[in-house]
């Protein structure tokens, strides 16, 4: 089992004819992932790699029955893409633009609630759920099929975790970024719901980092529903307040959203959290084993 | 992006907001000028750097004629301003920001900033204005009025209503204060701001209410569909290795520590640097090479590292998952050689590739330390930090 995505899901690239759609795509079909379309306005009925390619969203998922749209415009034009994307019937989209404009992405938020559609990111590595499907920028290779559920706001550190995890042997239910803008679709707690319901999931990584208050709501919701052992890591206990640490939302402003609030919030609520990003591995093998200290 | 005081109240002016009259001077001269045009009594002379708490520093000063304003910018223009936001090494001033005085009955604090939890503008007003929003909210908890805004129908007139009968605000300026309200709520939108503020808004004591400080922060992610306001980007506020930094593509933030690193990823980045604080030294900047560490990225990262001479020993911590390891090592390789680097560097590589990688690390001539894990990575810095140093100990 996974969340979100699995061995049948149906997706569409937008932007599969760019030079990041077309490889992203290429690595995306040699996973096993379903791209069953593209769209790039203007290059309809061409093909990349014998994948049909459309004008519009709305025809790619009218003829191929897509469910997901994969993202892969420039930043200028995604807040549009998604927008189009949730008005053309799929119910999962994945945005991996970095540097959507962040009033842009305000209009975005509403109108999907509006629609009912989820969103990952922007500004994500994506999601993957190991010997399934890969909706992603990451190396497929690395991931082992398994139990635990790993969200984070950083692509590398989640790579990181993978890679520890996968070579004590231990596999993954599902993988995801959330994307580290302002301003972005599915929050931790999202991801924790839906890893707390997933009955294949048994334990669950979370990855935070400074800026916001995500950590936090994630804390409080860990507190209150999930029963599930978790282990959370937060970068940033260095970083200098007012400073931008290359996410758009790795920011410690007016004196919030530094690390150490999100570390205590997090082991209130019961959280494991570790110091070193090179003991996240170790630690999850410990809950595993069931030692909760 | 910041901006200055004296440009965020020229964007003020433009959506109908009343600021004192004044002008931006760069020499003593051209201050007594805009005093002599303004022919006030008072007048207020204000030291335009990127950063707050000028007032206790002298970085504000008032004067009553053209030659006393002369004076005050004279010993203010080339001074270092050591504030409460500027960090130990100070801001220089180079530009001062000539007002006349007003007479000063109430102060207000007016800000839009974004709720990032509600995905929305929130427009905060209080009665305390003067200080920073944060004092504000810890010293009167529950009295800074909020107003959160639905993106898609703007700041109502009903919201504005509600923050400006909670000021307390009396029925002579009720249509002054409304016009500024919606003023700097469209401002923050139509500039894509990140922070719009106007802190103090004064009402005179002839009546007026005027803008008398502005603080702006526009959206890195939106700068390319304004022009004017990446015009107003001042290069002398920023570090000089950060700006040729930006020209590289590279983001780097620089930080006073020993230790530089060079990483792929911005959650990476940050923790590479925890690694080095928690192994007991110091990180030296956070440089997020991006996704592509190719040897054109990693030679100028290599420059903007070498060029701060505090920096002792480097930390190349990859994680290589579709870009292979073995490829990144030999674009290290190729450019430390090629740069010239004269300080150990300790390179941490995992993913694709990752034994051959280090085989072509290990086989290099050059002073090239390799680190199995992160661990090791961190005792690695620690043990060649302990050696002497090829650049003079100032770490």
């Amino acid at each position: 089992m996974s969340i979100l995505i699995d061995g049948s899901t149906r997706v569409i690239i937008q932007g599969i004819t760019g030079r990041e759609g077309m490889f992203h795509t290429r690595q995306m079909v040699e996973y096993g992932t379903k791209v069953v379309s593209g769209v790039t306005p203007g290059k309809g009925g061409q093909r990349v790699d014998g994948i049909p390619v459309f004008n519009t969203v709305s025809e790619a998922v009218g003829t191929t029955g897509a469910t997901v749209s994969a993202i892969f415009v420039p930043p200028a034009f995604a807040a549009d893409a998604i927008m189009e994307a949730a008005d053309s019937g799929v119910s999962l989209i994945v945005c991996f633009a970095d540097g959507i404009p962040t009033l842009d992405m305000l209009t975005v938020s509403h109108y999907l609630k509006k629609k009912g559609v989820k969103l990952i990111g922007p500004n994500t590595p994506g999601i993957i759920s190991p010997g399934k499907c890969k909706i992603g920028l990451m190396a497929g290779y690395i991931h082992k099929e398994g139990s635990v559920g790993i969200v984070s706001r950083s692509g590398t550190l989640t790579y990181e975790m993978v890679y520890q995890l996968t070579r004590r042997g231990i596999g993954q239910s599902t993988c995801v970024g959330i994307g580290g803008d302002q301003i972005i679709g599915l929050s931790f707690v999202d991801f924790l719901e839906l890893f707390e319901q997933d009955s294949n999931t048994e334990a669950v990584v979370l990855i935070g980092e400074i800026g916001g208050t995500a950590e936090e709501g994630a804390a409080e919701y860990i507190r209150k529903r999930v029963t599930k052992p978790v282990v959370s890591f937060i970068a940033g206990r260095t970083a200098p307040p007012g400073r931008r640490m290359g996410h758009a939302g790795a920011i410690i402003s007016g004196g919030r959203g530094m690390a150490v609030e999100k570390i205590r919030a997090l082991e209130e609520a019961g959280a494991r959290t570790v110091e070193n990003p090179a003991d996240m591995g170790e630690a999850l093998a410990d809950v595993l084993r069931g030692n909760e200290g | 992006m910041k901006i200055h005081e004296y440009q965020a109240k020229e964007i003020l002016k433009q959506f109908g907001i009343p600021v004192p009259h004044g002008g931006v001077a760069q020499t003593p001269g051209e201050a007594r000028e805009i005093a002599r045009q303004i022919g006030a009594g008072k007048t207020m002379v204000k030291a335009q750097i990127h950063a707050g708490g000028r007032g206790k520093v002298g970085g504000i000063k008032d004067a009553s004629s053209p030659e006393e304003v002369e004076t005050a910018a004279e010993e203010m223009i080339g001074m270092r301003l050591v504030t409460a936001q500027t960090g130990p090494e100070g801001k220089k001033v180079r530009k001062v920001l000539v007002e006349e005085g007003l007479g000063i009955e109430k102060e207000f604090y007016l800000g839009v900033v974004l709720d990032r939890a509600r995905a929305c503008p929130v427009f905060m007003a209080s009665g305390q204005g003067g200080m920073e929003i944060e004092r504000i909210a810890t010293e009167t908890p529950g009295r800074v009025l909020m107003e959160h805004v639905d993106p898609s129908v703007g700041l109502r007139p009903f919201q504005v209503s509600r923050l400006a009968f909670g000021l307390g605000l009396n029925q002579a300026v009720m249509g002054k204060a409304r016009s500024i309200f919606a003023g700097l709520y469209r401002a923050f939108y139509a500039k894509d701001c990140l922070l719009a503020e106007i802190n103090p808004l004064v009402l005179t004591s002839g009546g007026e209410l005027v803008a008398l400080d502005a603080k702006m922060d526009f959206d890195d992610n939106a700068l390319y569909r304004h022009g004017d306001i990446s015009g107003m980007r001042d290069l002398f506020e920023e570090d000089p290795l950060e700006v040729e930094a930006s020209r590289y593509n590279l983001n780097y933030i620089k930080l006073n520590g020993s230790v530089g690193c060079m990483v792929n990823g911005a959650g990476m980045g940050m923790a590479t640097m925890d690694l080095i604080k928690l192994a007991g030294a110091e990180p030296a900047n956070f440089l997020d090479l991006g996704g592509t560490a190719n040897v054109e990225t990693v030679k100028n990262a290599f420059k903007i590292l070498l060029s701060d001479k505090n920096v002792r020993a480097i930390l190349i911590n990859i994680f290589g998952g579709i870009l292979r390891c073995d490829t990144i090592a030999k674009g290290v390789i190729e450019a430390s050689r090629d740069v010239g680097v004269d300080i150990p560097v300790i390179i941490r590589l995992e993913g694709t590739n990752v034994e051959e990688g280090r085989r072509f690390l290990d086989q290099s001539p050059l002073d090239l330390v390799v680190a199995v894990d992160l661990k090791d990575a961190a005792e690695k810095v620690m043990e060649v930090l302990e050696r002497p140093s090829s650049r003079g100990g100032n770490g």
